[in-house]
């Protein structure tokens, strides 16, 4: 039988609009994405990789209550492979080709202000949950981690009762180090103490002979470091080979975040204070929930669930309650569901969005270390992001688009 | 006073690693004329070598001092065997060729142990300079610079083989004319080398910590400090070691380690210029 062209043509669209139909009806159950940009290869994997692992749980917890919506989520993975480069590329094509709801990542404060504008450029909504030096003010994203008024403000004086006045601060050099050495001035010299010193090194020094040599020339009460990644850790293995840790204390807003305790030796970073929002040892029924949940995930001998790693988990089942509120995944309408306050019982406690910032109140704990743990010392319950507060107010000015940097 | 005597202490430390870590290029680069682009990563291979080994219950010593080495030249002395060997002469070729090779054993390295740092506790504990505390395992790299620079000079001088190397390296048709096997000789010197420079990396690993491209970080002052050493081995490296280690050291004292740096760099470029043919080309001309 010989088929026309006309018929041809007629039969063909036909199918094609049947199976059509067959394709609208499959996409009820569309899943949703969300893109994830973490390090998890380079220097700064030790970061990443706890936080990935945390991202997926909540994921997984998500989907297996019905997803949102009534759809899944899937969650796409990048590896920014502790490169700038790749964190630029990787959010363009999250935004772009992936098309995500949302996007949680960005760990070092360099990746988020790079991410940052390409995210409002493509009305993608954007994440960070990582502890960082506050002042972010955009309407596009949120802010699930601690800042200096939440940690570093109460931090300071705790270790300047127990150790003295003067201080002598090692930061990483760059915007995350220069900004945080600034407020832990700014904290000392209220609290009537002296900065000695502050310096900077980039990431991949592992050099820190002649700065070891300075300190002890200087003589401070006790050392601040804003050391960060996993070249610096060289830093408390030569501190340690000195002596020093013997002598000198040392409080740290950095240590800690990347599994630093567990990886040097109980003898080289006993008795150094840090101040989070999470620590494994806080005890609630969400929090003994969450870890058997993950160690039943990740085996029971995952070393320790970090400050980040927390920090995503808060920062995604937050935005989950948004989406639940909007009753879409629409940006603006899950922004305004986020901004009437929303709260979550989280492992850490409760954790509630402060809609004038798009920061959170969170629960926040200065603990020891000890033999690879850390012991809680101090607890200080939510605690508002009063730095980001004094200088953001998204509600009043909505298309305020900057970082806020502490000026001394 | 005690500062003083802290800084020469630091001084001498940061001259004897740069020339740990420059001893096997200046062997293989300098002797074999081999340009190795791969020579990062065999100092991350001992410090690997060394942190696994010590891992395994091996002790300390043991591991950075005899293992490290040992597996370090016997890598050595395959690559030389596989890929060196066809290349003699062609020194593009064996730029490519090694830079791939470092590829490779980056690669090769994250897959099997991950790309997380990582390190062990200096050894040794610490020791006073007056009011000031040191490790005394810098002490210790600095024994270990002298012993190897001590033990090449030696083994070049006064023993048979270092001499067939030297005939070898000089001229290879002779010395196969006189009947030693070129080839042999070939392989067993870049193994040796391989084997300083996995010492080197050993050593290294419990002040820096080990992660697979820290190599980056140590070949471009491995190559400065051999080109600016000039032709003679022992001699070219320790004089440039002293003198890129000094001022290293001294500029991250008065400001940063990155202006250390920068200072390192500004005198290599410097001392270029104004001796073409590295420290050796114009003084010390007929050392070793």
């Amino acid at each position: 039988m010989s088929f026309s062209r006309r018929q041809f043509l007629t039969s063909t669209a036909a199918a094609s609009a049947a199976s059509l139909i067959g394709f609208q009806g499959a996409s009820a159950a569309e899943p949703i994405p969300i893109a994830s940009l973490l390090d998890l290869s380079g220097g700064l994997d030790i970061y990443g990789k706890p936080m990935i692992d945390t991202m997926t749980l909540a994921v997984e917890e998500i989907n297996a209550a019905g997803g949102l919506l009534g759809r899944p989520l899937k969650l796409i993975s990048y590896d920014t492979q502790s490169s700038m480069q790749l964190y630029t590329q990787f959010a363009q094509q999250a935004a772009l080709k992936d098309k995500v709801a949302v996007a949680h990542g960005g760990i070092t404060s360099a990746s988020r202000e790079v991410v940052r504008p390409v995210f409002d450029r493509f009305k993608t909504l954007y994440f960070y949950n990582v502890q960082y030096e506050g002042g972010v003010c955009d309407r596009g994203q949120f802010e699930t981690g601690v800042t200096p008024a939440q940690t570093v403000e109460k931090l300071v004086p705790h270790a300047m009762k127990k150790w003295g006045k003067k201080v002598y601060v090692v930061a990483a050099d760059y915007n995350y180090g220069q900004i945080t050495s600034q407020w832990v001035k700014k904290y000392v010299t209220e609290n009537g103490g002296a900065v000695d010193a502050i310096e900077y090194f980039p990431l991949d020094v592992t050099n820190f002979s002649s700065t070891i040599a300075k300190i002890q020339a200087a003589k401070p009460d006790f050392v601040w470091s804003a050391l960060v990644g996993g070249a610096h850790i060289s830093f408390y293995r030569q501190w340690a080979a000195a002596g020093m840790n013997k002598s000198i204390p040392m409080a740290s807003t950095t240590f800690a975040v990347g599994n630093e305790q567990i990886v040097l030796s109980p003898n080289e970073c006993n008795g150094m204070l840090v101040c989070y929002n999470y620590f494994e040892s806080v005890k609630n029924p969400e929090n003994t929930a969450f870890l058997e949940r993950f160690h039943k995930r990740f085996g029971a001998d995952y070393p320790n669930v970090t400050e980040l790693a927390m920090g995503t988990y808060q920062g995604v089942k937050l935005w989950a309650e948004g989406v639940k509120k909007a009753g879409s995944i629409d940006r603006m309408k899950v922004i305004e569901a986020l901004e009437t306050g929303i709260s979550i019982k989280a492992p850490s406690g409760t954790v509630t969005i402060d809609p004038p910032t798009h920061h959170c109140v969170l629960d926040v704990h200065i603990a020891e270390v000890k033999d690879k743990k850390l012991l809680l010392v101090e607890d200080f319950p939510q605690q508002k992001p009063s730095d980001t507060a004094a200088v953001c107010n998204l509600i009043k000015n909505p298309n305020d688009n900057q970082q806020y940097v502490i000026k001394i | 006073m005690d500062l003083a005597a802290l800084l020469g202490v630091q001084v001498l430390y940061a001259i004897a690693s740069l020339a740990l870590i420059s001893l096997g290029l200046a062997i293989i680069f300098g002797m074999m004329k081999v340009i190795n682009l791969a020579h990062g990563e065999f100092l991350m291979l001992g410090g690997y070598a060394a942190i696994e080994a010590n891992r395994f219950g091996l002790n300390i010593w043991i591991a950075i001092l005899v293992v490290a080495p040992i597996v370090v030249g016997a890598i050595g002395v395959v690559v030389e065997r596989t890929i060196i060997r066809w290349l003699y002469g062609r020194i593009i070729d064996t730029m490519l060729a090694t830079w791939g090779l470092s590829l490779f054993l980056v690669g090769l390295t994250t897959a099997i142990f991950g790309n997380t740092t990582v390190g062990l506790s200096a050894p040794l504990g610490s020791f006073e300079i007056g009011r000031y505390r040191m490790s005394a395992y810098t002490l210790f790299v600095i024994a270990v610079a002298v012993a190897a620079l001590a033990g090449v000079l030696a083994a070049l001088r006064y023993t048979r083989a270092g001499l067939i190397a030297r005939g070898t390296m000089q001229n290879g048709a002779m010395a196969a004319a006189l009947g030693v096997n070129p080839g042999r000789v070939y392989a067993v010197t870049f193994g040796v080398g391989a084997a300083i420079t996995g010492l080197a990396g050993a050593v290294l690993a419990p002040v820096s910590g080990v992660f697979p491209s820290i190599g980056g970080a140590y070949v471009a002052k491995s190559f400065i400090t051999v080109i600016g050493g000039g032709a003679a081995i022992v001699t070219g490296t320790t004089s440039a070691s002293i003198l890129f280690g000094a001022i290293n050291q001294l500029a991250t004292y008065a400001t940063t380690p990155v202006f250390g740096e920068v200072a390192l760099l500004g005198a290599a470029v410097v001392l270029i210029r104004v001796l073409p043919q590295g420290i050796t080309g114009r003084f010390f001309r007929r050392s070793l």
